[in-house]
């Protein structure tokens, strides 16, 4: 039952896609698509969530698709887990979404063409979970992949962007190209494309290691672990807000569900070598991504950034789940999965919430670039609280969700003295370092956001036009912050709810969650570790109104006084005196100074021009040595290649001759 | 419920002593110096001063710059109630482990910096950025530190920590000798100390605690130098009883709750003293000197960490 409602939700994604052609007000239009994509997300949502709590599995085998091989469809608590997260982000982006284009001033073609593909990326989201074969799994993905590189190249008008979603097309294809080559393997295996079938095959560990390989190549090019990151900071900035939205919040996590269902669920048997590699690209994505996205001062770029380092926190769990699982302690491999999964519900609302939050930044200001934002807070007070929230979350600060997930992380990372190897344990524990370290300089990153786009004077004149956004667009972020705060607030009773993923996959839930009471979290045990947000939250308000209560301005009478601020006696400060992005990440640009390829450029002061002027730019190493090498050796073998091209007829005849006589000799 | 009343308790005598242990400090260090210097109770009259001047705020400062003392300062009481100072199983300490007081540290330490960018002033920005530069190594080195001694005693209670040191046989670890040296770096710099930043100062080109505090007055400015002298406090409490824990009450009695009360008091004040010193023979280093000492720190705490590893578990 829950399964067709999950299919009447992937009906109605496809009928927004098509549901505003006919109709001519474009304003209608942009309404009902977005109507259409709010209600299946509800359903899809619903479907998804009662299904994992729950706990059951449905299958479904529809009559579309090969005529051997029919469409199998199948919904159990991980697909319930991911359908919710998609389903319940998509219901509060198409909260944002109309008004955003409406006000964006979009016109009928581009609005168009926007629904059509925003309908058919969801569905194709939706169905990649629901797939129980290869061949729907596939379908399935590329819809997704193809339709979101429509919507990354929406404004096509400008060259970069063309280039952007070009890159973020050929990545995406290269990606899908290790999935088949993966299913291929399990498949050859198993004798068949059904998932069941996959999960009874027999693999020798080398093949093991081969699908594992191509699976995790395929399904990390789609998450954007680092070195195959390079897509996001590319894709992100350029398409519209609500769909980076999407597709950082929500298809990141499609990528994720499938390399846990593939490793989990369809191989099966967890090896530790797994465990090490994906621990260890987590904590470089995890580094590197924080590093990088502190130095970028394009707002949209930056968050793109963050995406990869969230990806890598989630890795992180996984890769302590796969060593976990691998010397057979599944009640801590289910920690570990369970720490990976709440980052995913986590980074999926808060990083939905910064980029709607940037979109309407962006839309209001006209500004990308964090070095011309400044004072932001007084012109829009709703956008810049629940911006803060969305801040202090993924900062991964007390109360809010991402403190959780980090918590629940470091938790499981210090179960490793359990592990036999002693290099393991130590590994595992500077991994911990490395979560530290990361989470640290987040909290960085995003004082710097905050501080610079909200905070202080505006830097330019554009900030001065920035009005509070609508309603509709308030209402999602406001959504989106609430629930932030709410997971951060009770995990206990989300994850107790989420104790079927793990037993499905591992056989053991957590080995001791209180179940009985909603106030404490204690993942290993009561004695080991506990923490108990409702009661931190409490604390902070009642220290809080006591010290306002002792100290209230109306108890002593004391007026507060408004004055300007100490400009040491050299007259107005100036809106240029203020720290910028740039200048606010300086001294983390000089203390890990290899991490970046730096162009930095100093013209001095002349008679003409005064001031002098200065001119920093961040490339991105992934590029310098690994991208662009491999573009220039296509480019040279393809050069190569040509040369046999001379455009001579007679050339052309002696080869089909002597192809003609090669063949011959062999046939005979 | 008892309980409760002991952590009211605990964390009232906290906030009562903080201003006394930077007192002490201030005065040790003048002794040291041959300098008269203000009597150790000092820091009360400073506080009182400050909650009875008036309020003057920038013109352009935000909500934000004006709940920040607030939030400062309540994040930094509620630490107090959850580390173990003088007596063993608070009901608070069961609420927050030692993650989550490093949590409420950089809580803090994030809206402190949001509120140094608030005015647009040169110097709140320098601030935020130095004091965030330096937390981001310390805060791993600390962690790490930390997660040396969880893995010793299989948790991150801060209550069974000290239980189990207690209770054990007293055995030398010798991993716990690099955490403890890390620790206390980590909390020179945390607590903006020399070499890392100078409370005393207000020159433009070194500070960094200050410049972000610099555009508050009044009762704001009270609350924020209390929160930072308790959060000096707390960090002094955290190591001396996770490495010293003999005195700290097992039972909810008057009498070992006095003793402990007493024994943490005799600790503070020889790591007040110790403080003292060191800030007495060291100079304040240049602000990219500082990664240098923050590595130490980190090293020291990988190093502890390895020796876990390879000598300790069995």
């Amino acid at each position: 039952m829950y399964l067709n409602l999950a299919h009447f939700g992937v009906l109605l994604a496809l009928l927004a896609a098509v549901a505003p052609l006919p109709v001519r007000s474009i304003n209608a239009g942009v309404r009902i698509a977005f109507a259409l994509l709010g209600i299946s997300g509800l359903t899809c949502a619903y479907a998804g969530g009662r299904v994992m709590l729950s706990g059951t599995s449905l299958d479904v085998v529809l009559p579309i698709g090969l005529p051997w091989l029919h469409s199998h469809q199948h919904l159990d608590p991980l697909g319930g887990f991911f359908l919710l997260l998609v389903g319940s982000v998509t219901a509060i982006v198409s909260l944002y979404g109309p008004n955003y284009l409406i006000s964006n001033g979009a016109d009928s073609a581009s609005s168009h063409t926007l629904a059509v593909f925003t309908g058919l990326f969801i569905a194709g989201m939706y169905l990649v979970i629901l797939a129980a074969d290869a061949f729907s799994f596939m379908v399935a993905w590329e819809l997704m992949s193809v339709a979101s590189y429509f919507l990354v190249a929406h404004d096509h008008s400008q060259h970069e962007n063309t280039r952007a979603a070009f890159i973020y097309l050929l990545m995406a294809q290269a990606g899908g190209l290790f999935i088949l080559l993966g299913f291929g393997v399990l498949a050859g295996f198993g004798d068949n494309f059904t998932f069941s079938a996959m999960q009874s095959a027999s693999l020798s560990p080398h093949w093991e290691h081969i699908a594992f390989g191509l699976a995790f190549i395929g399904f990390g090019m789609k998450a954007g672990i680092v070195p195959l990151h390079v897509w996001l900071p590319q894709a992100h900035p350029v398409a519209p807000s609500h769909i980076s939205a999407l597709m950082s919040g929500v298809m990141l996590k499609v990528a994720v569900y499938g390399f846990i269902r593939f490793c989990y669920d369809l191989v099966g048997t967890l090896h530790w070598q797994w465990g090490v590699i994906v621990l260890l690209a987590g904590c470089t994505s995890a580094l590197l991504g924080v590093l990088y996205a502190l130095m970028q001062h394009d707002l949209k770029r930056l968050l793109a950034y963050h995406s990869v380092e969230n990806i890598g926190i989630i890795y992180m769990g996984l890769g302590l789940s796969f060593l976990f699982a691998s010397n057979n302690l599944p009640a801590l491999a289910a920690l570990g999965l369970i720490a990976a999964l709440y980052h995913c519900m986590n980074h999926a609302l808060f990083k939905s919430l910064l980029f709607l939050g940037a979109g309407a930044l962006i839309q209001q200001s006209g500004r990308h670039d964090l070095n011309h934002m400044g004072g932001l807070l007084r012109l829009m007070p709703i956008t810049g609280i629940c911006f803060l929230v969305g801040c202090i979350s993924i900062s991964a600060l007390p109360p809010f969700n991402g403190f959780v997930s980090e918590w629940l992380t470091f938790q499981t990372a210090l179960q490793g003295t359990v592990l036999e190897s002693g290099v393991i344990k130590s590994m595992v524990a500077v991994a911990a370092a490395a979560l530290a370290l990361t989470g640290a300089l987040a909290a960085a990153c995003f004082v710097k956001v905050f501080g610079i786009a909200f905070l202080g004077q505006p830097r330019t004149e554009d900030m001065l036009s920035a009005r509070e956004v609508s309603a509709g667009m308030k209402g999602s972020q406001v959504l989106l912050a609430l629930s932030c705060l709410l997971l951060g607030i009770f995990p206990a009773p989300i994850i107790n709810s989420m104790q079927a993923i793990p037993a499905a996959l591992l056989g053991s839930g957590l080995k001791s969650i209180k179940t009985d009471t909603w106030l404490w979290l204690t993942p290993v045990s009561a004695h080991a570790s506990s923490y108990a947000a409702p009661m931190v939250l409490f604390g902070i308000c009642v220290a809080w109104l006591a010290a306002y209560g002792i100290l209230h301005p109306r108890r002593r009478k004391i007026p507060v006084r408004f004055s300007p601020a100490w400009d040491c006696g050299f007259g107005p400060l100036e809106a240029r005196t203020q720290y910028t992005a740039s200048s606010f990440s300086q001294p983390i640009r000089r203390i890990f100074r290899p991490v970046w390829p730096i162009h930095e450029n100093v013209t001095p002061a002349t008679e003409t021009a005064k001031g002098g002027r200065y001119s920093i730019h961040i490339g991105d190493w992934a590029w310098d040595k690994l991208y662009l090498p491999l573009g220039h050796l296509i480019q040279r073998s393809a050069r190569i290649a040509a040369r046999l091209q001379g455009g001579n007829i007679r050339t052309y005849l002696a080869y089909s001759f002597f192809t003609l006589i090669v063949m011959l000799w062999i046939v005979t | 419920m008892s309980a409760w009343i002991l952590a009211i308790v605990q964390t009232v005598l906290l906030l009562l002593l903080a201003p006394l242990l930077s007192g002490w400090v201030k005065w040790v260090k003048c002794k040291m110096q041959c300098r008269r210097g203000p009597a150790p109770w000092q820091p009360y009259r400073d506080l009182a001063k400050l909650m009875r001047k008036e309020v003057v705020l920038a013109e352009h400062a935000s909500p934000l710059f004006r709940a920040t003392p607030y939030l400062v300062f309540s994040v930094t009481a509620l630490a107090c109630s959850v580390v173990p100072a003088f007596t063993l199983g608070l009901p608070t300490a069961a609420m927050a482990d030692v993650i989550v007081l490093v949590g409420f540290f950089a809580l803090g330490r994030f809206f402190l910096s949001l509120a140094g960018m608030d005015i647009g002033t040169a110097f709140g920005g320098m601030g935020a950025s130095r004091e965030v530069t330096i937390s981001s190594l310390a805060e791993p080195a600390m962690l790490l530190a930390i997660f040396t001694l969880s893995m010793t005693f299989a948790s991150t209670n801060l209550n069974t920590m000290v239980h189990f040191t207690l209770t054990e046989p007293f055995q030398i670890h010798p991993s716990f000798i690099f955490s403890g040296l890390s620790l206390l770096l980590v909390a020179t710099a945390e607590c903006g100390r020399i070499p890392i930043d100078n409370p005393a100062t207000h020159l433009e080109l070194t500070m960094v605690h200050e410049a972000m505090i610099l555009e508050y007055s009044g009762r704001h400015l009270a609350l924020l130098e209390w929160a930072s002298m308790l959060k000096m406090l707390i960090f002094g409490v955290l190591i001396t009883n996770l490495f010293i824990p003999w005195g700290v009450a097992q039972t909810s009695g008057f009498i070992p709750c006095s003793v402990g009360a007493l024994s943490m008091m005799a600790k503070l004040m020889g790591i007040g003293a110790l403080l003292a010193v060191s800030e007495s023979v060291l100079a304040k280093m240049r602000l990219f000197r500082a990664p240098e000492f923050l590595s130490l720190a980190f090293i020291l705490s990988l190093l502890g960490m390895l020796s876990h590893v390879v000598l300790e578990v069995h």
